[in-house]
């Protein structure tokens, strides 16, 4: 089994079950998906926390619990504590009787189960729920070049592009799989090599893209590789917090929509900012967009409402979930774009979905109240988890988010639309 | 009759229908509904692949170039092969991703009996994927060997 790949005299140990068959199974299983990628070795986890994208306790997912269990019973617990994506239901969140009847009784029935899970393999606190994991409300901020065993698409090319840090687009169970032995195969985004880049991705618009259609865009054309971006440092002048914000959405949306695990914005995330054009591999492709690239892209994306035409009924703002920066801006917009309207409250149920540690912070501020005034709700619910409820799925839900779109019925609409939406009724 | 050779991921010898996806298979996309709601025979729930939405996916022979998305991508294989309701073998036109790497790694190390089983061959070439089309049948053979007729 390791033939190709050189353990230490500690990983091999594991490997031959000296430590227990469970673990050793762990092992097997990360070096034989080492291998397929040509890893010649493991390398230690380095980063304080992991993160791990399965939250839900799904009746579906019983096989998942079920390998939990053997890991747990082999006291086969995760060497770091670790964050994990958001709980699936929320009371605050509009949904009917038969809806909660669906939750409860036929996906989420394992939920305080699998959170018990949770807590004997090393959550790090309670309510650590999130898909932002790496927001510093939440503490799970990787530092630049540590190795992570994370999960969570939207986290991983965030982490990786945003602070630096090294890790593979792992699977769930995978991601607590390095954790448990503290060692991840080296290999793609761990190596310098892995994270150059092989497209570069020349951007023209006359104005700031979207991010959420930009990522789109970029994630649909070079899926699992990783581009260069020029072209955005002119509207991105730093990394704050608003440009964080904005490469939070765009990854995620480069990440769903395609399987992008890192990019580099020229200027402005670290590597590209410290190597500049030597991070583009040779033969590199170029992808050029303009204004009439992005409306291409979103003249692409079906509507699958059974009415195309039906009045919203539920609008998800927060997939990924919202910063602080953005839900104290969109509480200004909201209120303006209601004024404007002459209305007091949304004209459309509308949830802005956070974690807990942001949205404790935010509601600390002024800006709660403000935002509980123009009848918005805010939730730390996955809104995807929501969606994945069929009776849900019948409803015409809206949003920004490019990564709702992709794996549920919620139709797209940029920033400026969903606020014409909610404040004034689509008109 | 064409023969493609290609790299074992996870051994394993059948014959099965092809069902072809140009584009990425979106694993979550596709496969939520059915391990949710009881489907067993896997039916495409991915609105945004058109050669698959709404086609049965368990016991196919899955032609795809990779597949993308949610890193939910692997367990949700590894649960699908669990319950019996895996595509009859996956075989990728290019290297395989890392996600399905794991779904495919821990359905072979932790699953046992037959009906868990999800041989899977990756870089079977792009002609490959431009030969194989719906329907057509397909023999899985020894290391890495696959016949499309």
């Amino acid at each position: 089994m390791s033939e190709k790949m050189k353990l230490t005299q500690e990983q091999q140990a594991i490997l031959d079950g000296e430590k227990g068959e469970t673990l050793a199974k762990v092992m097997e299983t990360l070096v034989r998906y080492g291998q397929l990628f040509g890893a010649q070795s493991m390398v230690p986890v380095t980063s304080q926390y992991n993160h791990l994208v399965t939250s839900f306790g799904l009746k579906a997912l019983g096989p998942v619990y079920e390998l939990m269990d053997k890991l747990i019973a082999e006291g086969a617990a995760s060497k770091q504590k670790f964050s994990a994506d958001p709980r699936p239901v929320d009371k605050n969140v509009p949904s009917s009787f038969l809806q909660n009847f669906v939750f409860q009784n036929f996906m989420y029935t394992r939920q305080d189960f699998y959170e018990e899970q949770l807590s004997k393999l090393g959550l790090m606190e309670q309510d650590a729920f999130t898909c932002a994991c790496y927001l510093d409300q939440v503490g799970n901020t990787p530092k630049e070049g540590d190795v992570l065993s994370w999960s969570e698409s939207s986290a991983v090319v965030y982490a990786n592009s945003v602070l630096g840090a090294r890790c593979n687009r792992n699977s769930g169970i995978i991601d607590l799989m390095g954790s448990v032995v503290g060692y991840v195969p080296y290999f793609g985004l761990l190596t310098d090599e892995g994270r150059r880049a092989t497209w570069i991705v020349e951007v023209k618009t006359t104005k700031k893209p979207e991010a959420q259609l930009l990522g789109s865009a970029i994630g649909m054309k070079v899926m699992e590789d990783v581009p260069y971006i020029v072209g955005l440092d002119q509207w991105l002048v730093s990394l704050d917090d608003g440009a964080k914000t904005y490469l939070k959405d765009f990854g995620a949306a480069t990440a769903s929509n395609g399987a992008v695990g890192l990019y580099h914005v020229e200027g402005i995330t670290p590597e590209a900012a410290r190597l500049g054009r030597e991070l583009i591999a040779d033969g590199a492709r170029t992808y050029v967009i303009d204004d009439a690239e992005l409306q291409r892209v979103y003249d692409s994306y079906p509507v699958v409402w059974k009415n195309k035409n039906a009045k919203p009924k539920l609008c998800f703002m927060g997939c990924p979930h919202m910063s602080l920066e953005q839900l104290t801006s969109w509480t200004e917009r909201v209120e303006r774009g209601l004024k404007e309207a002459g209305r007091q409250k949304v004209a459309i149920p509308t949830v802005f979905t956070a974690a807990p540690a942001v949205i404790r912070e935010f509601e600390a501020t002024p800006y709660g109240e403000r935002l509980k005034q123009t009848g918005v709700i805010l939730s730390y619910i996955c809104p995807l988890m929501y969606m994945n409820n069929p009776l849900s799925g019948k409803m015409p839900v809206i949003t920004s988010s490019n990564k709702l779109r992709t794996y549920t019925t919620a139709r797209y609409y940029t920033d400026d639309e969903i606020l014409a939406q909610i404040t004034k009724g689509g008109n | 009759m064409r023969e493609f050779q290609g790299r074992v991921v996870s051994p394993g010898k059948l014959t099965a229908e092809a069902l072809v996806s140009h584009g990425g298979l979106n694993t979550l996309a596709s496969f939520q509904k059915a391990l949710q709601f009881g489907d067993k025979k896997a039916t495409c729930g991915d609105q945004n692949n058109p050669d698959l939405y709404g086609k049965e996916m368990a016991g196919k022979a899955l032609c795809l170039p990779r597949t993308i998305g949610s890193t939910t991508g692997g367990l949700v294989l590894y649960c699908a092969c669990s319950m019996g309701r895996q595509p009859a073998c996956l075989l990728f036109s290019e290297p395989i991703d890392s996600l399905a790497a794991a779904g495919a790694v821990l359905a072979d190390v932790w699953l046992e009996g037959e009906h868990t089983s999800m041989p899977v061959v990756d870089s079977l070439g792009e002609e490959f994927l431009n030969y194989v089309q719906d329907n057509m049948t397909v023999n899985v053979l020894d290391g890495g060997r696959v016949q499309v007729i």
